[in-house]
């Protein structure tokens, strides 16, 4: 785990700095894989940095409006950079509709601009993995297994590698998918979400900081399962005989 | 894959799926969250005594059923500086609802002469502790100063925060919220 990368008077903040690579090389991929598509990599980026901007704002506003008490106390806070003060479901939210409405603006196919944009999502969960790699979060289950890492205390399943691991295979099969040329639009996409929530769900088993519900059921395992099969019913619907 | 295959395929892995969830749930008191110590959340804090600069000694398990916000620092450090002001204001908001500042001065790293005159500049009412040798900044695993890490009632970390400053509202919604929750 390497948190902190101290270059002199520099301390370099490792996992922040791993999202923000993944956000960089992800759009980077993106706008390659458009451009090798003849397709438009101005308004890919365009469409990224708006969702990103509208993202950010809409965390911030979302954090505000759930703790005016605080904001009130200090208004300077605001303008903070602090990441902690961001809601991530209202940023998710305010990023979709800037992107739903930018698109629908631009008259951009909603599948193909998906397709297009999974080189971008496949790069970030790399990034992801190795932010959770850096700062020791989303740690492991105990384990006697020899792979078995010393951390928090405990020997544990190093789960930020498995994660790693689990990213780097579906970019893999991202980058050897993307290459097919008789792929429907959004089949990219979908096998993407198909494969990232399958490995979620697998994955998950081996964590050591689930969310557990009655019966020691672990949320996100739930989430990731409602993911997969919503990704699999769009799947299938793509690919029905009656559609082609 | 075959088209007609696809639905098949699916609706296999979906029931894959469903049988590995039922068999990787966690059964009854076999997690260990909140009971080992360890500097990260969801962990324990690793307890410790350390002194004031009056001589006062402090120990973190003493003040379970409190809000604690332990913010390791030195004098040098601009962050921490920065961060200072915000953390006596948080103090004097919530303190009669419980909440404390623990301010553990990296001593062994910083220059014990001019911990007193900055707590004065910086009128800091909250209790500071030395940690001389090191030991809690090492148990901490602190390695970029400041770092901050919020404790619950129970006595166990609910986030920690590497780096600052921290903005003012960051302290004040993360506190009032572990104020909030039953001990």
């Amino acid at each position: 785990m390497l948190p902190v990368l101290q270059l002199g008077p520099l301390a370099l903040q490792m996992p922040g700095l791993m999202y923000l690579l993944g956000l960089w090389l992800g759009l980077d991929a993106a706008e390659k894989m458009a451009t090798r598509r003849r397709e438009s990599s101005e308004t890919l980026y365009n469409l990224v940095i708006t969702a990103l901007i509208a993202g950010v704002l809409g965390a911030r506003l979302g954090y505000a409006a759930q703790y005016p008490n605080a904001f009130l106390q200090s208004p300077a806070s605001l303008l903070s950079l602090n990441p902690g003060l961001l809601d991530p479901f209202f940023g998710f939210a305010a990023a979709l509709l800037a992107a739903l409405v930018y698109g629908n603006r631009k008259r951009l196919s909603f599948w193909k601009t998906a397709d297009a944009l999974t080189p971008f999502f496949a790069v970030f969960m790399v990034g992801a993995a190795l932010s959770h790699a850096a700062s020791g979060q989303a740690f492991g289950a105990e384990t006697d297994l020899p792979w078995g890492i010393l951390l928090w205390g405990a020997k544990r399943h190093p789960s930020q590698f498995y994660e790693l691991a689990a990213a780097l295979l579906t970019l893999w099969g991202v980058t050897h998918l993307a290459n097919r040329q008789n792929l429907r639009p959004g089949s990219l996409f979908l096998a993407f979400s198909s494969a990232s929530a399958s490995a979620a769900l697998f994955l998950q088993a081996f964590r050591g900081d689930s969310a557990l519900l009655p019966g020691g059921i672990r949320t996100e395992q739930l989430i990731a399962w409602l993911l997969l099969a919503a990704a699999l019913f769009f799947l299938n619907r793509l690919y029905r005989p009656q559609n082609g | 894959m075959k088209p007609n295959r696809l639905p098949i395929a699916s609706a296999l892995l979906l029931v894959l799926g469903l049988v590995w969830i039922w068999l990787s749930a966690v059964p009854d008191g076999a997690t260990t969250s909140g009971q080992i110590p360890a500097p990260q959340a969801g962990f324990l804090a690793p307890n410790f005594s350390l002194s004031t600069p009056q001589g006062d000694s402090i120990t973190l398990s003493d003040l379970r059923g409190k809000v604690i916000l332990l913010n390791i620092w030195a004098t040098w450090c601009p962050p921490c500086r920065a961060e200072m002001p915000a953390m006596q204001n948080t103090y004097q908001a919530l303190q009669e609802r419980g909440f404390i500042v623990l301010a553990v001065n990296s001593t062994f790293q910083d220059t014990p002469a001019k911990i007193e005159p900055f707590l004065q500049e910086y009128g800091l009412t909250f209790p500071t502790l030395l940690d001389t040798n090191g030991d809690v900044t090492r148990l901490y695993q602190v390695q970029s100063l400041p770092t901050s890490f919020f404790i619950d009632k129970n006595g166990i970390i609910r986030e920690v925060v590497v780096g600052g400053p921290m903005a003012e509202a960051l302290l004040y919604s993360r506190v009032e919220n572990l104020l909030n929750e039953a001990p």
